[in-house]
């Protein structure tokens, strides 16, 4: 009877603390139920966020494709995707086709994340890579996992970017819960994905971010660049929070990953 | 010397940052959230050396007319090249008032110290062990005679892998010596102009890298009153500074002195390296931002040239000319 009885006990002991461990395990890994806010009252963005899906590969609507090089098979194939450009395609001129249709077909050796370059604005948002959002007491900055690469965001400037550069120039507002970022001064050679789409120097980047639960932001960009776009236009996908607890923010350099592609055809050749 | 260091690497990314004298308003002590404000932009020029000349022996300071003399002569513009330069390419091409910031350009802090080392008392680093001797001479050895085979030959810094003055610690450069410091509720940003951003947490947790080892290390950060103290180990073993081995440690100090000015101080502990931890402190002013991108490596024309150079070289000589 005791021991039946002590059994009981032990086991109602057990699944009591087996109880308690899922809840402190949940609160530890900091489970959200509303977006957080600064004392102000503004979403606070600061956060390690990612997008899913793949963008990066091409931002319009593609089916799956052979990989760049056919001989690192299906591990590094070209996955379908649906695409983030509202309404499937971006609005190029013709001489601007043709250029991404160039830039696709030399996508091998010209595309600057082969060679480790800034990744700029909005592709860096979408790289399968993490990024970390910064906000402080009035300005936001973001650091890309890729490239380590830093934006300042100069909420309420007005400042026009003094030069060009590949992460642009970027200044921000709240709209109500929206971020805004106006980012101009982008040097045009960057590219919008791994396809071969881009941006000229022209480019005027209307970036939003808004809260959409708490681990979610929606990410809408507008392009608007008459020298190569017969109207402007718009990408919009989600974005993820990472929730891991431990979550580190790990370095990519890449630099030494790129330099068989810029300066492989420069080494010594081999005495063999 | 610093002209022939920058010569010697070739590399030639070179980024403009604009910075006017210091019109600074009044900066808050504290931020919304109640850390001291150590935030902005600040200059890591300094005319004062990390060693200190052998023959001050332990002289900390320079009386302040002193420090003033030569700070001026330090800080004086140069008047052209030396002679022999005139007209040459390297005139041209290494002309930092033009297309950089030589240091008479930019804001540097008031600082009457002998040295930015103040431990050992002597103000210069501890001895080497031989551990390091060796590690130091098996890496000349590897290198010799392959110099210019492949990227992976050269420098790190040549490379826009890492610059030594932009590991942790951060210490005065050639040029271009500037950070900034981002605070938001629980974390700080630490970024030397040439170097990548640390995102330093400072709720004093614990490393969580495990043995992954980083070109920038992994650095945790705590606030001990009014300073931000940062931790940083995990280096990678490539990534030696002055010779430091992989388990280097380097404690940063941070303490906002005045509206203009923080004080940055940092100890370095590698027992593989030196036969004692050392310390350092020096002030950074505070400068008008924003600093400008520094794309080290998109702009890297100096690697390509070198190689290219030195394969043309040989295509000369084999060829009997």
């Amino acid at each position: 009877m005791q021991s039946a009885s002590g059994r009981g006990l032990f086991w109602a002991v057990l699944l009591t603390i087996g109880v308690l461990v899922i809840a402190t395990s949940a609160s530890a890994q900091g489970f959200r139920t509303e977006f957080p806010r600064t004392p102000q009252g503004s979403p606070n963005l600061t956060g390690v966020w990612q997008a899913l899906g793949n963008a990066y590969w091409d931002i319009e609507p593609h089916v799956a494709d052979y990989a760049v090089l056919p001989e690192l098979g299906a591990q590094f194939a070209i996955p379908p995707g649906q695409g983030v450009v509202e309404g499937g395609e971006i609005p190029y001129l013709p001489d601007a086709l043709a250029q991404r249709d160039e830039n696709f077909a030399n996508r091998l050796g010209n595309d600057p994340e082969a060679k480790c370059y800034l990744g700029g604005v909005p592709r860096s948002t979408y790289m399968p890579n993490p990024f970390q959002i910064l906000q402080g007491d009035s300005n936001v900055i973001i650091v890309y996992q890729f490239a380590a690469a830093l934006r300042n965001i100069h909420v309420g400037g007005t400042r026009e970017a003094p030069i060009d550069t590949w992460m642009g120039w970027s200044n921000g507002n709240w709209e109500g819960d929206t971020f805004v970022v106006d980012v101009t001064g982008v040097n045009g050679v960057t590219w919008l994905d791994r396809a071969g789409n881009f941006t000229s120097n022209m480019a005027r980047i209307q970036e939003r971010y808004t809260p959409m639960g708490p681990n979610h932001l929606q990410y809408e960009v507008t392009i608007t660049d008459p020298t190569i776009y017969s109207r402007p236009w718009t990408i919009s996908l989600p974005l993820y929070r990472r929730v891991e607890s431990d979550f580190q923010f790990l370095e990519f350099k890449c630099v030494q990953f790129s330099e068989e592609i810029l300066y492989g055809h420069l080494r010594k050749p081999s005495e063999d | 010397m610093i002209r022939r260091t920058i010569e010697i690497m070739g590399a030639v990314a070179v980024a403009v940052v604009l910075v006017a004298p210091s019109t600074l308003a009044a900066q808050s002590q504290r931020t919304a959230w109640g850390d001291p404000d150590i935030s902005g932009y600040f200059t890591t020029s300094s005319v004062v050396p990390l060693e200190r000349p052998r023959e001050l022996g332990e002289q900390e300071f320079y009386s302040p007319e002193e420090a003033a003399a030569r700070a001026a002569a330090r800080l004086a513009p140069r008047e052209g090249p030396p002679e022999r330069d005139r007209g040459t390419r390297s005139d041209v091409h290494y002309d930092f008032d033009q297309f950089g910031l030589s240091q008479f350009q930019n804001e540097v802090a008031t600082n009457t110290r002998t040295s930015i080392v103040t431990d050992p008392p002597n103000g210069r680093l501890p001895e080497s062990v031989d551990a390091a001797v060796e590690r130091r001479e098996a890496r000349n050895e590897a290198r010799r005679g392959h110099e210019f085979d492949g990227p992976e030959n050269r420098s790190l810094t040549e490379r826009c892998i890492v610059w030594s003055s932009t590991l942790p610690p951060i210490l005065p450069g050639g040029y271009n010596s500037n950070m900034q410091i981002f605070q938001s509720p629980g974390y700080v940003m630490i970024q030397a102009e040439m170097g990548d951003p640390r995102i330093i947490p400072t709720d004093g947790g614990e490393h969580a890298a495990g043995n992954l080892q980083q070109w920038n290390g992994v650095s945790v950060g705590r606030w001990e009153g009014e300073t931000l103290v940062v931790e940083t180990t995990n280096f990678h073993e490539q990534a030696a500074w002055r010779g430091s081995s992989k388990n280097m440690k380097v404690t940063e100090r941070i303490t906002r002195i005045d509206d203009s000015t923080v004080e940055y101080g940092f100890t370095v502990d590698d027992a593989e390296t030196w036969s004692a931890p050392w310390s350092g402190v020096y002030p950074l002013a505070a400068i008008d931002g924003p600093l400008y991108e520094y794309a080290c490596h998109e702009g890297n024309y100096g690697i390509a040239n070198i190689l290219s150079g030195q394969r043309a070289e040989e295509a000369r000589q084999a060829s009997g000319q």
